[in-house]
């Protein structure tokens, strides 16, 4: 059941790499450029960033910027799902490196802390393969492949984080703090560069903090 | 793309990612705060689907996009399995788009 579910994000994602190999290709990178960023960054929505940013022109060190900046959201993700890793030095390094937007969503989506490492460390390993095959793949093929948007697959990545997200919004304070945080991020995606919005988002945990507050007078075990 | 580039972004994300969990086990935390956390990784990743949704780079996605996730999202609302959920978004998007909508 987890491995289906994964195997669903990791063939979204082997398709999305191969077309950011085919793109940096094309940028005029050569073929192991991407794979070695794929490998070594593995967070894909700041590999696009970076390579759009040079190919438009722009110095590698705006590219850096750019990137960071749009990976400053794992950081609250670390301390969301931290405990999942395990408690070796290599299990927190190797387990860091594969903390990304799907397996924190797949963590979160767990009801207990077993299953929850389970399905952080079956996502996080299967999409690094899936992703970096993808990317080799696209490199070597270059121009050959298609445009994801083509497949629908842009709908395919939300539609998943989506899925993921739907049973912890149940909860009343956490599904106020969550609208109120995207409808932040919406309103200023048009004014910011790409990543800050999404941070922004967390000044929706204001709602969280005051709903929470008055609709439970008693703690409740569920959170 | 220098590979000097490639290394400092490797690392800073790196620095990054490796930051919670190791702070995490510095401090404990009281269980407000740690509702708090967990919230806030929700937080995150609705915002993340809201702008993947709905927007590509500064400007709207488009409306083909837009009516893949929401019936990915439907899919998911009414409990149809996962992958159904991944396909019927990707295919709304897709077809869509092939019949010239933007």
């Amino acid at each position: 059941m987890l491995l289906r579910d994964v195997a669903a994000v990791a063939l979204g994602a082997a398709v999305t790499g191969a077309s950011f190999g085919a793109i940096s290709v094309g940028s005029g990178l050569p073929w192991w450029m991407p794979v070695l960023m794929s490998l070594l960054i593995f967070a894909g929505g700041s590999q696009f960033m970076a390579v759009g940013v040079v190919a438009a022109g722009g110095s590698p060190a705006a590219a850096v910027l750019a990137g960071l900046v749009l990976n400053a959201r794992h950081l609250p993700f670390g301390l969301a799902v931290g405990d999942v890793l395990g408690n070796g030095w290599l299990a927190r390094i190797v387990g860091s490196h594969l903390l990304i937007d799907e397996s924190t969503a797949f963590a979160m989506a767990q009801k207990d802390p077993a299953r929850a490492r389970a399905a952080y460390w079956a996502c996080g390993v299967t999409l690094f393969f899936t992703w970096n095959t993808g990317v080799l793949v696209g490199a070597l093929a270059g121009q050959a492949i298609g445009d994801p948007m083509t497949f629908g697959l842009d709908a395919a990545f939300p539609a998943a984080m989506l899925a993921l997200t739907l049973p912890a919004l149940k909860d009343a304070a956490t599904r106020n703090a969550a609208l109120t945080g995207a409808v932040i991020a919406l309103a200023t995606t048009p004014f910011l560069p790409a990543g800050v919005p999404v941070l922004l988002a967390l000044a929706g945990l204001v709602a969280f903090r005051s709903t929470s507050k008055k609709e439970e007078p008693c703690p409740s075990p569920q959170s | 793309m220098p590979v000097t580039a490639v290394l400092i972004l490797a690392a800073g994300t790196f620095a990054i990612r490796i930051a919670g969990p190791l702070l995490r086990d510095r401090v404990t935390l009281p269980d407000r705060v740690r509702e708090i956390i967990s919230a806030s990784a929700t937080v995150l990743l609705l915002a993340l689907v809201a702008v993947s949704a709905l927007t590509n780079g500064k400007s709207f996605g488009g409306w083909a996009l837009a009516a893949g996730v929401v019936a990915g999202g439907l899919a998911a609302w009414r409990k149809l399995p996962f992958v159904a959920v991944i396909v019927l978004a990707a295919a709304t998007t897709a077809g869509l788009r092939f019949l010239g909508v933007a």
